[in-house]
């Protein structure tokens, strides 16, 4: 729940200094490691996943191109977009438990930082 | 007092479809076998209606209501989002696509894994960590929290309508379909059940009826699918198998007409492995892609899963677990639309529903032995119930989402300026709920006979236009503001809205008449042969004739009625000749202008609480710092 919907809950404790924990370097690193990995993140799978209705488009010939038997590169290209989706998910989950790391010490000191 | 009023509502809910009985039209399932339908669908509903008795004693408090208390488990959040999400038009509209296309309808499955992983990378743990029950919450944390509820509620809303309207008139025209309970009482039992779901037990109910679909829907997936490879061969022996089809092969020759004739049979079927057969308009496929990907992160029923679970963790875990859930279930529809081609054939599925929504039971009828066997009728019986199951189960999750913007951010919100009792905050969800569970009975009933498929592309359209925008640049751009997000809403809504108004959507008279036209001119010429060998005293060709007079005289019927529906009437209800836009998806153009609006309205307006807020905002987003704490309660 957010600070202004439960100030009971909240009162005990005094304010933290939300500029202080932005301007620690910590938090500067977590920020910018992050920012930059979903962007490249999402910035390939973006690019992976509209190869496919292009590809489909304009690229027909290619995709009718048989790989063993009657299994074409657009059979293998659309599954291969299921394998790349859950692989992007398993990977960012790696990252994330490294991003979580360096949050958890933020969250631990949040009260000193500032004062 | 709880519990007598779940068990009304069951009774009332059975009693529904058993008072409709003889009124019973024609349907996929056989008359005989009604009874089994009616039976299994009444285990399904007796076990939903049991977990809401259980659930109602735990609903107390408005986290409760909207947020299952934040007590769900990734796990268990992750099968929920999957329930949610793989509406009817999944489970029947994708597997009848590829069993009537074959390679385009897969292709278009992909696209709604893919949105998955925008919601995983910038949208579930910021939203976890800073939101509350709604979309608006997000919005309002650091803009004016008066002016961003009313639009994100509006919006919301708005999605929620346009879906919901798809998903109930849906409902009605698969259940008669499938069993021949008329139009009315089928939108009325899904309203009543999905009313009773969420008026008695909130998210908590909500959660558990779309846990039970998902595992339902798997289940009933892979042992079709375990069947349909038990027969065909796996992956590559299977491909060969449809390639090699004889029904493939007429398949692929009807759709491609003149182009079949120098084509050998094997060259038919592979046609079906390859694009084209569907999609022809490439730049619409984009623009289909774009929506999918940005607004699933914007579906205000989506979002709203997030805050069923406790921690940023979780939320991430969720996700995976609906990537899994989700993509397997896509995977699966390759074999089950392609094993529909084969073992039913497209004539069979094209003649009891033209867009392929049959394929799926009739599938498993014919895999559990056929129209005349228990087992067949025993497996539709089950698949239909399962295809019923999810229509509640997805209905029953945006009727909430609507509810909890017009009682949490309309009413508490802006209405009440959060000055109200833990109690009446519960009641006003309540009666939110009535009041959406009972316009959407209404507007189902009333959109009979309307064609809503476009309602869903629309309704992703302006999530991906509007919310998208609005929710990714106030967790991510220091610059942006009130001024942005009032914009972007707007510009985002009326873009999407707009652009589908005037797009080939809509109905076009002149052109309905002018192709109606060119059918009855036509019906002379196409006749003569056929009177030719009706005439010529050879059986088969008189067989064969007979059934050829008959497709003409339905078509010419058709084509007359067409033109007299619309004599007099030239232009569309929006006054146009023909469409004004090309591509049947906005979001092409509308997500871009979508974004533009926020960017815009942010640079142009000073909003001091949005740049005081921005610290606490992104530092809290990307931390959980205090998150743990949401939901110590």
């Amino acid at each position: 729940m957010s600070t202004a919907a439960t100030p009971a809950a909240q009162a005990p404790r005094p304010p933290l200094n939300w500029k202080a924990i932005d301007e620690d370097p910590r938090f500067q690193t977590l920020h910018s490691k992050k920012v930059t990995f979903l962007t490249s993140l999402m910035v390939f799978s973006l690019i992976y996943y509209f190869l496919l209705p292009i590809g489909a488009a304009y690229f027909t010939d290619l995709f009718k191109i048989k790989v063993y038997g009657v299994v074409n590169v657009g059979i293998l290209f659309a599954l291969s977009q299921f394998i790349v989706a859950w692989g992007i998910a398993f990977y960012y989950t790696a990252k994330a438990k490294k991003f979580d790391a360096m949050a958890a010490e933020l969250v631990r000191d949040a009260d000193k930082i500032g004062r | 007092m709880d519990k007598k009023r779940v068990l009304l509502i069951a009774a009332g809910a059975l009693a529904l479809p058993l008072i409709a009985m003889p009124a019973l039209a024609q349907g996929a399932v056989a008359d005989q076998w009604k009874w089994l339908t009616f039976l299994v669908f009444g285990a399904i509903i007796a076990v939903t209606m049991y977990v809401t008795f259980v659930a109602a004693k735990r609903v107390k408090t408005a986290a409760d209501f909207y947020a299952a208390g934040g007590g769900v488990s990734g796990l268990q959040n992750g099968w929920a989002i999957a329930g949610d999400y793989l509406s009817a038009a999944s489970f029947l509209g994708i597997a009848g696509l590829i069993s009537l296309y074959g390679y385009d309808g897969f292709m278009y499955s992909v696209g709604w894994l893919v949105a998955y992983i925008t919601v995983l990378l910038v949208i579930a743990e910021p939203c976890r960590n800073i939101g509350k029950y709604t979309l608006s919450d997000i919005l309002a944390y650091r803009n004016d929290p008066k002016k961003a509820r009313i639009v994100g509620a509006i919006s919301t809303i708005t999605v929620s309508t346009f879906y919901l309207t798809a998903q109930m008139v849906g409902a009605g025209v698969l259940i008669k379909t499938l069993i021949g309970i008329d139009y009315e009482v089928s939108v009325m039992t899904v309203g009543v059940l999905m009313l009773a779901y969420v008026l008695f037990g909130g998210m908590v109910a909500t959660t558990w009826v779309q846990i039970i679909k998902a595992i339902l829907l798997v289940a009933a997936s892979i042992l079709m699918v375990i069947m349909v490879w038990s027969q065909y061969g796996f992956f590559g022996d299977f491909l060969t198998n449809v390639v090699g089809d004889a029904k493939v092969q007429a398949r692929v020759a009807t759709l491609i007409g003149d182009k079949a004739t120098n084509l050998s049979a094997t060259q038919l079927g592979q046609i079906f492995l390859e694009p084209g057969l569907f999609l022809k308009v490439p730049l619409d496929q984009i623009s289909l892609g774009m929506a999918l990907v940005f607004g699933t992160a914007g579906m205000p029923h989506i979002l709203m899963r997030f805050f069923t679970v406790p921690t940023a963790q979780a939320a991430r875990t969720s996700v995976n677990w609906a990537m899994a859930i989700i993509g397997g279930f896509y995977v699966l529809t390759l074999f089950l639309g392609m094993g529909a081609a084969m073992k039913v054939g497209a004539p069979a599925i094209a003649g009891i529903d033209p867009g392929g929504n049959m394929a799926n039971p009739l599938l498993a009828q014919a895999l559990g032995g056929g129209p005349d066997s228990l087992g067949g009728n025993l497996f539709m019986a089950f698949v239909s119930a399962v295809a019923f199951a999810t229509i509640v189960a997805v209905v029953a999750g945006l009727v909430l989402a609507a509810a909890s913007a017009m009682a949490h951010d309309l009413y508490v919100g802006v209405i009440r300026k959060e000055h109200v009792t833990p109690q009446e905050q519960v009641k006003a969800a309540r009666i939110a709920t009535i009041f959406v569970g009972a316009m959407a009975i209404v507007i189902g009933i009333s959109a009979k006979g309307q064609n809503v498929a476009h309602l869903v592309a629309l309704a992703f359209a302006v999530a991906s236009s509007a919310n998208f925008p609005c929710v990714l640049l106030t967790l991510f751009w220091k610059r942006c503001n009130t001024g942005g997000i009032v914009l972007g809403m707007i510009v985002g809504t009326v873009a999407a809205i707009g652009l589908v108004m005037v797009s080939p959507n809509l109905t076009y008279p002149k052109a309905v008449k002018a192709a109606a036209q060119k059918v009855v001119d036509g019906a002379p010429a196409r006749m003569a042969p056929i009177t030719e060998a009706l005439a010529s005293g050879d059986a088969a060709k008189i067989a064969k004739a007979e059934r050829d007079k008959a497709a003409v005289d339905k078509a010419v019927a058709a084509a007359k009625a067409n033109l007299e529906k619309f004599k007099g009437d030239d232009t569309s209800i929006m006054g146009l000749e023909k469409p004004l836009f090309e591509l049947r998806n906005p979001g092409l153009i509308s997500i871009p202008l979508g974004f533009l609006a926020v960017i815009l309205g942010s640079l142009l307006y000073r909003d001091k609480r949005s740049e005081d807020m921005w610290d606490e905002l992104y530092v809290r987003q990307t931390t959980g710092i205090l998150a743990a704490k949401a939901t110590a309660h």
